[in-house]
Order: structure tokens, then sequence, then C-alpha cells
């Protein structure tokens, strides 16, 4: 099955959300992590219905402990926003498909 | 997307009250309807270790339970929804029931939707929510490993939390505002024999120190009045839970705490809206009693839809 949202990692986080030309938008999660199986869904429809416009994707903390640190993430699911290499905003704890969406929608018209 | 067909009974929530309601209404050929939510398994799936559900000699984790649960519900032809329920109109029949992206139709209603974590809510702590305050050890405990904790609450889950913690941090810190515990005494004893547990009774949080990250807190004793001040890395709140009745407000009778009132343990202000689980209950709260309810309310709408026919 084709999936719309991409896979972040230690190594391709600079590549990919840094120096994306997109905004691009990161779901920190971790398999132990009950409210991030509320958010996975949610962001995987996003990622389909923003395509072209927004990266959207996942990073497992589990395995990929480097970046997670140095962006101070000290919670899990944490939704990130980057556009131009910079976080610009973060949503933390599970929320509804709509606080994603109005979040989204800012980065874009900013 | 409009749905013309009629429910025989719509169960919103898909914790154990909601999916022991589910097994029981499938069996008794109610077809039902399970409207699970985005929070689907409900505050199990939180949980690691559950030693007290009965049928599990060696115990079994939060959310293996629940898919367990939800299976057993799915053999029967159970039919779900993973929408949250955004309102409901319950003046007259056939009930209505509006989700993210459906109006549903329905006979009778069990309402299974359970509770969630309740925080301090004071502003320090939303400020460092994700900096080092959080409200689940089983998610975050990770980030605090070989770290200074501490866990505030004197409940059930307060200690489970402190017990995860434990096995992941080098020192935890149980705070609490009584000068006894309401946990069960297992839970207490075992943590009590837990080199790095310590325990700080009639304290409570008064400000959560830190600027980019949690720092420390300010205590204060709830006897003396007395304020002290502790550096630490990371603060877990469990101070119980609020029930998730917001979109119920003006349809059904709430009380003060916003628990829905019930009669008989699962009987609503109105009749054909039927209550399960911790949505109701603020005393047991266990897996075990809300599916119990679940069961009740089920096979009460059995017998109230024979009637109504």
């Amino acid at each position: 099955m084709y999936m719309a949202d991409k896979t972040f990692t230690d190594q391709n986080f600079a590549a990919d959300v840094l120096e994306s030309k997109m905004p691009v938008i990161v779901d920190f999660w971790a398999s132990w992590c009950g409210p991030c199986k509320i958010v996975s869904p949610i962001i995987e429809e996003l990622a389909k219905e923003y395509e072209g416009k927004v990266v959207i994707g996942k990073l497992n903390t589990e395995e990929h402990t480097q970046i997670a640190g140095e962006l101070g993430v000290m919670s899990i699911p944490t939704v990130m926003f980057f556009k131009n290499g910079k976080r610009i905003n973060q949503l933390i704890g599970a929320q509804g498909k709509d606080s994603y969406k109005k979040a989204i929608d800012e980065v874009l018209t900013k | 997307m409009d749905n013309q067909q009629i429910e025989k009974v719509v169960i919103i929530g898909s914790g154990p009250a909601g999916l022991a309601a589910s097994i029981y209404s499938a069996r008794g050929s109610l077809n039902p309807l399970v409207i699970a939510g985005r929070g689907a398994g409900g505050q199990l799936m939180l949980t690691t270790d559950v030693d007290d559900f009965p049928g599990f000699p060696e115990g079994i984790q939060g959310p293996e339970l629940m898919e367990k649960m939800r299976k057993q519900a799915e053999r029967f032809d159970t039919r779900f929804i993973n929408e949250d329920v955004v309102s409901v109109n319950f003046k007259d029949t056939p009930f209505e029931i509006q989700t993210e992206t459906m109006k549903i139709k329905a006979q009778s209603v069990i309402i299974a939707t359970g509770a969630s974590a309740r925080w301090l809510e004071i502003p320090s702590e939303q400020k460092l929510r994700g900096h080092g305050v959080s409200a689940c050890a089983v998610c975050d405990g990770f980030f605090f490993k070989n770290k200074n904790v501490i866990v505030v609450g004197g409940g059930d889950t307060a200690l489970r939390e402190a017990q995860h913690l434990s096995k992941i941090c080098s020192k935890v810190t149980v705070v609490h505002r009584k000068d006894s515990f309401r946990a069960q005494a297992a839970l207490v004893n075992l943590l009590k024999s837990k080199e790095n547990v310590v325990f700080l009774m009639n304290k409570e949080i008064d400000e959560v120190l830190g600027e980019d990250k949690v720092t420390g807190v300010r205590l204060n004793d709830t006897k003396t009045s007395e304020k002290s001040e502790m550096s630490i890395d990371g603060v877990f709140i469990a101070i119980g839970h609020k029930p998730n009745t917001e979109f119920l407000k003006g349809h059904l009778d709430l009380d003060e705490h916003n628990y829905i009132v019930v009669k008989n343990e699962i009987y609503s202000s109105v009749d054909g809206v039927f209550i399960a689980g911790d949505v109701a209950d603020y005393i047991y709260r266990q897996a075990a009693t809300a599916a119990g309810s679940g069961v009740k309310a089920a096979l009460t709408i059995e017998n109230y839809l024979e009637h109504k026919k």
C-alpha cells in the first residue's frame, strides 16, 4: 500500500526536515506510548490530505534518540512544525484532528 | 454522510465498559455500533502491568488486554467507528449522535466514554508540560532514564506510575497532600520495599520551577503552609481523573464534578440512554467494574427494546 507519510530518522533529519523546501510536520512517537497510537492514524490521514503542500511524517524516538534529544522532546506524542529549517510550532500530547489541521493551515498561510 | 438506518444500540466508548457492553449486545442480536473514539481502548492503553483483572494469573499489559477485548467484540460482528462524538440530541427518539463525519440515529445508547487524567491546572505546570511535566509515565518515562523525578498523587494511578518509573529513574519521590494513601495496600507495600522510592506526605505542588524545562518544584506543606523547594528533572501528575462528558452538557444530568448522575448504576436522566464505567464512577474505577456495568447496561437494553415494541 502506498503511504503518503514519511519516516524520519537521525540520519535523514537534516536533509529531509531542516533543508526541505516545503513545510515539514514531524510526529515523535514510540511503540509503548498509547496516546501516540491515537495520533498515528491522524498523521497518516493528514499526510494524504496535504500531499504536495506539506511533508508529513513520523520519527520513532526509541530508535532515533539523537534528534529527539537535541530538540528536547520529553513527552510523546509531540508534533513539531518546521518551515525553512526552523521549528515554528509544536503540539504536545494527543490532540484532535482539527487542532493539527488548524496548526498546518497556520503554517501554510504564514 | 447521513446514515438513515436506525441503530438498535449505539455504544459510545471502547474501554472495558464499552467493549463488554458490545460483546453482550452483539450476542443478544442487537447488532451494536461502537463509536470507539480517537482514544480507543481508554485508560488501559496508558497502563503497563495489569495484575488485578481476573483471568490473567501472570498479569497482562493494558494495551494487550484492550486488544483482546476488541477482538472478542469483533468476533461477534460488532461494528466500529474510529471517530469522536461531536454532539448528541437526546430530546426525541430516535436519538441522534453526530460524529466527526457521520450522523447516526439510535433507539438506545450506552455512554461509556470513561475518564481522562486531570492536571493541577497551575500556569507553571501547563507552561512546562512536555518539558519535564507529564501525565503519562508509560509514555514519557523513557526520557527520564537515570533521572530524579517526582510523582504527584496518592491513588492507584500515582503508585502505578511510581512503580513504572522506579524501574527507569534513579530516584522517585511520591508527593501526596494527605498523610495516608488511597491506593491499594499491595501497591503501597510494593513501593515501600523499593530502595529508590521515597514518600513525601502532606505536601502539594505550589509551583513547578524552570524556564525552558523543569528544574525543580516549590512545595507547600498542607498542615503548616510552610514552603520548600527541591530540585528535580521531571514531574509526573497523577492526581485523578475527570469524566469525558463535555459533549453531554445540557443533554444529561451531570453532578458538580461533571460525572453523569445515575440511578441504579446504569440509568441516566433520559429514558433509553444508559451509562457504563468510569464516566459515572468516581469510586471503584476498575477495569472489571467498568466491564461489569457495561454488561448490565447491555442486558438491560435487551429488555428495554423488547418492551418498547
